[in-house]
């Protein structure tokens, strides 16, 4: 297990630079120039721009750059300056990434726990009427866009009824937070309900199912113990997945309810060509990404034993 | 304890009847309502076991032995079964007439069931003393420290290899012996009184199946259970049973002590299968095989059910159902414990 968990941590430093080098390459290769930006309409001094793209370390090769760029990070968790403001853009990701987190955890909560139930609501009545509900509910969600859904919720629940702001203002109040991260949630919810639903549905008729009721268990024991451990192997799998996803696709979300997180600073610095920025966040995020499939792959060596790494 | 002392007066094994049999099966029928219309599984099987007494149920797949003995330990799926008449009466009271609650209870405890496929009966993600000691715990009130001590007692007992390195082990990483052993430890945990085994052996090879066969045998006679030994595998009978009942198309076409069956049969059916046996001393020549197939359940032949592949089969088969005649000598004697459902019973056997 020890060295499996090494092996894994050292396959991520390729993965790492892969992945860094290529955003870092893609900004650079976008259109537009952030320096002649901070002009506006008025045309710069061309010896000024040449002094302040100096002074950023923008007339070096590309190659350079992202050496300089990585290197800062990995010595001095140095993620550099934002262009046009200046500011450390350590101090962005430590203002986006608290708000992203609290929104991807109370979404993740609600997909958890009502996507599970759900889902476990369904599959056990396979073929009936509380199975074609969910199966319809969960397809509802499945396609309507996120935005779409979005300004339905703020129609009816904060302009309607009135029981929400339509906008989160204070980003530490989780009851202001509650609406997106219902909307957030919707489309892995519907995923999640399936999944165990299908997984339920399957294992309910496995022998050890019918084993487990000849040993005269308790009918809660039985699906408790017997039933849920089997079927959560593929749920826990997709929901680890989509930590990382709910940590960094919230972009229509965060722009629909205002607020500034992770999502919605990615969206405005590719609109401000904002590199430093963009790959600082892309960086941590895919950090993210990569522990939690690591975790997400160690559980399930916990799930089920017939896993076994060495 | 208990179960010991109460049984200590009952006759000792494989010399027959008490007073009230253990088990007694009475015009059981069950059906199955599917899409396609009312498969009827069982139709009207009586039988009956005694402490310390071996019942071999024998039969094709789809003769209803096993939709039997799933109705008996009750874990039929309802819908889409159905259990239309019929009693089952475990010590004297009636089980389909329980509720679900007391059912409950006498399952694992007082009748005890051994599946077929140990691989896929165990759950794969819990480890064999969990699944040993649960037994201990749900109905003993054991706490996990004790179940496992007694997990590991049972292991020993059906003569797992070192037992307590082994009782944190999962199903996977036993062969397909020490499995099925594991599966009649759980079955044996906590000494019932009659133990239903489906087709024990048939996942095994057959060095093993001696091997678990004799332990099944050891242990029944230790314990003085009653067992119903539900297989399709003649050879596997001759050792272990008391008694035989033959079923087609979800009744019983014959009983009888088992080794009056091999010397005798006294229907058709019977006699085809113990002439498809394959004999050493007839190598070479071609294996003997009942035409046909066994009836679809939707449709069961009017008469006999066995009628179409019946070399015997006269116009009274495909007219009328044959009751479980008493099978008699050519004298008119008693054959206790023979039965059969043909018309032509008395040529079958004196013929």
């Amino acid at each position: 297990m020890g060295r499996y968990v090494a092996r894994r941590l050292l396959q991520m430093i390729p993965v790492f630079i892969g992945t860094t080098l290529l955003i870092f390459l893609m900004v650079y290769a976008l259109p537009g120039d952030p320096v002649r930006a901070l002009f506006g309409d008025k045309g710069a001094d061309p010896t000024t721009v040449a002094r302040i793209r100096h002074d950023l370390g923008l007339d070096q090769p590309i190659l350079k750059q992202y050496w300089d760029y990585m290197t800062g990070i990995i010595l001095h968790f140095d993620f550099g300056n934002q262009i046009a403001s200046g500011r450390p853009v350590r101090d962005v990701l430590g203002e986006a990434f608290p708000v992203t987190i609290r929104l991807a955890s109370l979404a993740f909560a609600i997909e958890l726990v009502v996507g599970i139930a759900l889902g476990v609501w369904a599959g056990m009545r396979a073929g009936k009427l509380a199975d074609s509900l969910v199966l319809i509910f969960t397809l509802l969600l499945i396609s309507v866009p996120v935005f779409v859904l979005g300004f339905i919720f703020k129609l009816v629940f904060a302009f309607q009824l009135g029981w929400m702001t339509p906008n989160v203002q204070d980003d530490t109040n989780y009851s202001q937070l509650l609406m997106p991260a219902i909307v957030l949630a919707a489309l892995s919810l519907a995923y999640v309900a399936r999944l165990t639903r299908t997984s339920i549905a399957e294992n309910l008729r496995a022998d050890y199912m019918r084993t487990a009721v000849a040993k005269g268990l308790p009918r809660r024991r039985v699906i408790g113990v017997h039933l849920m451990r089997n079927s959560m192997i593929p749920v826990v799998t997709f929901l680890g997945t989509d930590i990382g996803a709910l940590m960094g696709g919230a972009v229509v979300t965060e722009g629909l309810f205002n607020i500034h997180g992770v999502g919605g600073t990615i969206y405005e610095s590719i609109l401000r060509r904002e590199g430093t920025t963009l790959v600082g966040l892309v960086t941590v995020l895919v950090l993210v990404f990569l522990f939690t499939s690591l975790l997400v792959d160690l559980l399930y060596a916990v799930l089920d034993p017939r896993i076994r790494y060495a | 304890m208990t179960i010991i002392d109460k049984n200590a007066d009952v006759p000792a094994p494989r010399t027959g009847d008490a007073a009230t049999p253990l088990l007694e099966v009475r015009d059981l029928h069950v059906e199955f309502h599917t899409r396609d219309g009312v498969a009827k599984a069982v139709n009207g099987v009586n039988y009956t076991v005694s402490a310390g007494e071996t019942l071999a149920v024998l039969g094709e797949s789809g003769s209803g032995k096993s939709v039997t003995a799933q109705a008996i330990m009750g874990i039929l799926d309802m819908p889409p079964g159905k259990i239309p008449h019929g009693e089952i009466l475990f010590q004297g009271r009636d089980m389909l007439k329980m509720s679900n609650e007391e059912r409950r209870k006498i399952r694992g405890r007082k009748i005890a069931m051994i599946f077929q496929d140990a691989l896929s009966s165990l759950n794969p993600v819990l480890t064999v003393g969990y699944q040993l000691g649960e037994m201990f715990r749900v109905h003993q009130g054991l706490s996990k420290k004790e179940a496992k001590a007694k997990a590991i007692e049972m292991m020993d007992r059906v003569r797992i290899p070192a037992a307590r390195e082994r009782v944190n082990d999962y199903p996977h990483q036993f062969s397909g012996g020490m499995r099925q052993r594991i599966m009649i430890a759980m079955a044996l945990a906590l000494e019932p009184e009659l133990i239903i085994a489906d087709e024990p052996t048939t996942a095994l090879d057959v060095t093993v199946q001696a091997q678990v066969m004799d332990l099944l045998a050891d242990l029944q006679r230790e314990y003085n259970m009653g067992l119903i030994l539900i297989t399709h595998d003649l050879g596997v009978v001759a050792d272990v049973a008391d008694k035989i009942a033959v079923m087609y198309a979800g009744r019983i076409v014959e009983t009888a002590p088992v080794h009056e069956i091999y010397k005798r049969p006294a229907h058709p059916y019977t006699k085809g299968l113990l002439e498809s046996i394959p004999r050493l001393d007839q190598k070479g020549q071609e294996l003997y095989a009942i035409k046909g197939l066994p009836p679809n359940l939707l449709r069961i032949p009017t008469g006999c059910a066995f009628n179409p592949r019946c070399e015997m089969a006269q116009d009274i088969c495909r007219t009328e159902v044959p009751t479980l005649h008493r099978v008699t000598e050519q004298d008119g004697s008693e054959l206790p414990g023979r039965g059969s459902a043909c018309h032509f019973w008395k040529e079958t056997i004196h013929g």
